[in-house]
């Protein structure tokens, strides 16, 4: 009985050691980063942590496929290093000493992805799964580019700036064409402009006489 | 004879509020985007401490003396650049032509580049910075290709921002958001030079003053930044031997001549504006000492950036390599940490070789990342937008440093079209009627559609090329031939009495000296090292390409043959404007002093009742 017994629990030992080992047929490396991620609240990875890693895989494969009945034992973990690295495969009860293929497997992860993370507190990045890509998700967009808007209110603001100096320098000119021209009336009635103590009638204000002293006007410019 | 004119005190003409907006705005115009970008890149790659040795005496002997001629000549001649040079003589007219011709060209291009400056910070805004992260691929597996190959802060300046072409001659499209920003820009300046010195001159106390500011806030803030030190050592660690190679001596030359925006013709108005009775002399030397300061000051807070960056960018290489070696080894987390690396890389080496050498680790060396240098748009949207997204507070960053950028190139752009509108107003061709408002938004308008063509696939490449041709040889022979043309044409007797006449001192021997002899001849020998290097190898470009081999480092191209036609008539435009004008008067005398019945024309104008 207890040969017997030590028979059946050796060849499934042995069984698994051949289904679980490295780059065997449908297992997958995984690597765990957790001082990376957690820095100082970092927790340690013992039996417990590998106890629900095989949870978090075998209910990833329950809500993958419905009709898997997926246990713990069937997932088998093995060469655990201190990285923490090791690897994985999922065993099929139903047909004997078998492996789950590996793109169910990959399948299965990939849509719980985010709920295996979160129960480590990881994420893609930390929680590796080495030949299962993860999907990127998209940055996010708003409806209209963020610089479109900033651009609209500087726009504004320069277009505003434009409008007020030119219509101010418009009402400076009116305003100065109308004091002219009052001047001018007050001008005529009132009192007679001075212009370096001599009176404006005096002066002959029309642009320049040739003053025929200075008739050498090549000193006017530079010799050469 | 060289009686001192009759100068009215009431000609008409505007004039600053005050002294300290006229000097404001000559360090608004000379303080510019060179003083940030291209100085402490030459100070990086020219030894350090010891490029402060050609820089300061190129300043003595060229910056400081061009600077005080223009100065000096704008305000005894109360004229624009080609008035005055006209009065100067008319053979030399020329010059003036010259410069309001560079004026034009510069104006065109510099307001592109703070287009780009515009479009960066109105994309600050985001959260997180729109380069920081890659765009995702069209099935959402990856990241863009050509994001993912080189780095998400290239991918937004070439493509979001550029949309580059791989060859100058596909001209591609027009980038609609460029055209917004290109126009957005243009309206400023409106704004600002809208009744030319009036408004500017308003503007100019914050566009001027901002800069300083911020470059205090990043002074402090990166002084605190881990590998801050760094930077600065090696910024600052003078290597005497490179003070033996001519090209350090030239590029000193040409950076105090191109950072002082001589020769530009904007100075000369600027003074202008100016009552004669000014001390014309303290401002010029005030003005190339504040630009020179401003240089150096601008450059400290970029080393730390820097030195922060490469710092960061040393680490990150560590830390991947220490990952590579953890997931080879299984070896437990943080085994391996910074510090500690090199003793277990050693080790491993010597025990794992093949493994380690499978993995192909990179080799981290501190002084490589250091070693990286960049100036120019490079520094700006490519290592300070990336230095920038590791800082925390990232927008606030962004938008202050796009900001502060913006107003260092928007005080020079006031400085170029006040030297294309004074001469303008001057020239007679429109009528005094004319509202400035008009003037002002006619010249816009019309750079504004010329300058649409930088906005195209390709624009980015002719910048580039009228930054090298236009922005560069004919500003040295435009200044050269002022020099020339004050000093043995004018006479420097008696411009030595007119700036004697308006200082109110007499002229210090080191004027006479650098004005005769020093500066003359500086500017022959820089001119002539200058073109001589540009011919040395035949103009080549480097193109963003994705389908490159070596994507994605740029690839090297020549120019074609129309595009160096172009190159060559940029340069040469300007210049050869001089002699034109020369033989263009030379002419009109010789069929004037043929004609017998040749009157001599009204040589006096009165503008006003003679006292």
């Amino acid at each position: 009985m207890l040969r017997a017994l030590l028979l059946t629990l050796s060849v499934v030992a042995i069984a698994h050691a051949e289904l679980c080992k490295p780059d065997a047929q449908n297992a997958f490396k995984v690597r765990i980063s957790i001082k990376t991620a957690l820095g100082d609240n970092a927790y340690a990875w013992d039996a417990n942590e590998e106890y629900l890693f095989k949870a978090m895989v075998a209910f990833a494969m329950r809500r993958y496929s419905s009709k898997r009945t997926t246990q713990i034992s069937n997932v088998l973990l093995c060469n655990v290093t201190d990285r923490v690295s090791f690897w994985f495969v999922v065993t099929d009860s139903s047909k004997n000493v078998t492996t789950v293929p590996g793109n169910e497997v990959e399948a299965a992860i990939r849509m719980n992805r985010n709920r295996i993370n979160n129960a480590f507190l990881l994420s893609d990045k930390t929680l590796q799964f080495l030949k299962i890509t993860s999907t990127l998700s998209p940055p996010v967009e708003p409806s209209t580019p963020v610089w479109l808007i900033v651009f609209g209110v500087v726009l504004c603001l320069i277009v505003a700036g434009i409008v007020f100096l030119i219509v101010s320098g418009i009402q400076k000119h009116k305003k100065k064409n109308k004091d002219s021209t009052e001047r001018e009336n007050l001008e005529e009635k009132v009192e007679v402009t001075l212009e370096n103590g001599i009176p404006c009638e005096a002066l002959d204000l029309k642009p320049g006489h040739i003053n025929g002293v200075f008739a050498a006007d090549d000193e006017r410019f530079t010799s050469l | 004879l060289s009686a001192a004119p009759e100068m009215p005190t009431e000609d008409g003409r505007p004039k600053w509020d005050n002294k300290f907006q006229y000097i404001l705005s000559c360090i608004g115009f000379a303080v510019g985007l060179g003083n940030v970008w291209r100085f402490p890149y030459l100070c990086q790659i020219h030894g350090g401490g010891a490029f402060l040795i050609p820089y300061f005496i190129a300043l003595l002997f060229e910056g400081i003396p061009l600077l005080h001629l223009e100065l000096a000549l704008g305000q005894y001649l109360r004229k624009g650049s080609i008035g005055a040079w006209n009065t100067i003589s008319p053979y030399l007219g020329g010059v003036g032509v010259g410069s309001w011709m560079v004026s034009i060209l510069v104006s065109l291009y510099y307001n592109t580049v703070l287009t780009w400056v515009m479009w960066y910070f109105i994309n600050s805004f985001q959260e997180p910075l729109p380069w920081s992260v890659c765009p995702l691929n069209e099935n959402r597996t990856g990241f863009n290709e050509e994001c993912y190959e080189s780095t998400a802060v290239n991918y937004f300046w070439y493509r979001k921002t550029l949309n580059i072409t791989p060859d100058i001659a596909e001209s591609g499209k027009l980038q609609w958001w460029l055209i917004l920003c290109l126009a957005a820009c243009w309206l400023i300046v409106y704004l600002c030079t809208i009744r030319g010195i009036e408004t500017t001159g308003k503007a100019i106390y914050v566009t001027a003053i901002f800069p300083y500011l911020v470059l205090t806030i990043f002074l402090i803030q990166g002084l605190t930044l881990p590998g801050a030190t760094e930077g600065l050592i090696y910024l600052f660690t003078p290597n005497l031997n490179t003070l033996k190679n001519p090209r350090v001596w030239l590029d000193a030359a040409t950076q105090i001549f191109f950072s002082l925006s001589l020769a530009f013709g904007g100075l000369i108005a600027f003074a202008s504006y100016n009552p004669t009775k000014n001390d014309c002399e303290k401002d010029a030397v005030t003005v190339a000492i504040v630009n020179s300061m401003t240089s150096l000051y601008a450059s400290i807070p970029v080393f730390s950036v820097l030195g922060f960056k490469a710092t960061t960018a040393y680490w990150d290489c560590l830390d991947r390599n220490i990952i590579n070696i953890i997931n080879e080894f299984d070896l437990p987390e943080e085994s391996i940490m910074r510090q500690n690396y090199t003793s277990w890389i050693s080790f491993l080496n010597s025990s794992y070789p093949e493994k380690i050498a499978g993995l192909k680790l990179k080799s981290c060396d501190l002084q490589e990342f250091l070693d990286q240098s960049v100036s120019g748009t490079g520094l700006a949207f490519i290592v300070f937008t990336q230095a920038i997204i590791l800082m925390p507070g990232s927008q606030a960053w962004a938008i202050l440093f796009f900001i502060m950028l913006f107003s260092l190139g928007l005080s020079s752009m006031f400085g170029n079209i006040e030297g294309v509108f004074t001469p303008l107003l001057e020239l007679q061709i429109i009528p005094k009627s004319a509202p400035k408002e008009l003037i002002s938004g006619i010249i816009c308008l019309i750079s504004f559609l010329i300058a649409l063509s930088f906005t195209l696939g390709s624009g980015s490449y002719w910048i580039d090329i009228f930054d090298r041709y236009a922005g560069s040889v004919p500003l040295l022979v435009i200044a050269f031939f002022e020099v020339i043309g004050v000093v043995y044409i004018y006479k420097i007797k008696r411009f030595s009495k007119d700036v004697e006449w308006m200082t109110g001192r007499k002229l210090n021997l080191y004027w006479q000296i650098t004005w005769k002899f020093i500066s003359p001849l500086l500017l022959l020998i820089v001119f002539m090292a200058f073109v001589t290097l540009q011919m040395q190898k035949t103009p080549s470009y480097t193109a963003w390409n994705p389908k490159y081999e070596g994507f994605p480092m740029k690839e090297e191209k020549v120019y074609p043959p129309w595009v160096q036609a172009v190159c060559v008539l940029l340069a040469a435009l300007p210049c050869v404007c001089v002699p034109l004008v020369a033989l263009f008067h030379l002419v009109k005398r010789k069929r004037r002093s043929k004609d017998p019945s040749f009157v001599p024309p009204e040589v006096f104008s009165c503008q006003g009742a003679n006292s």
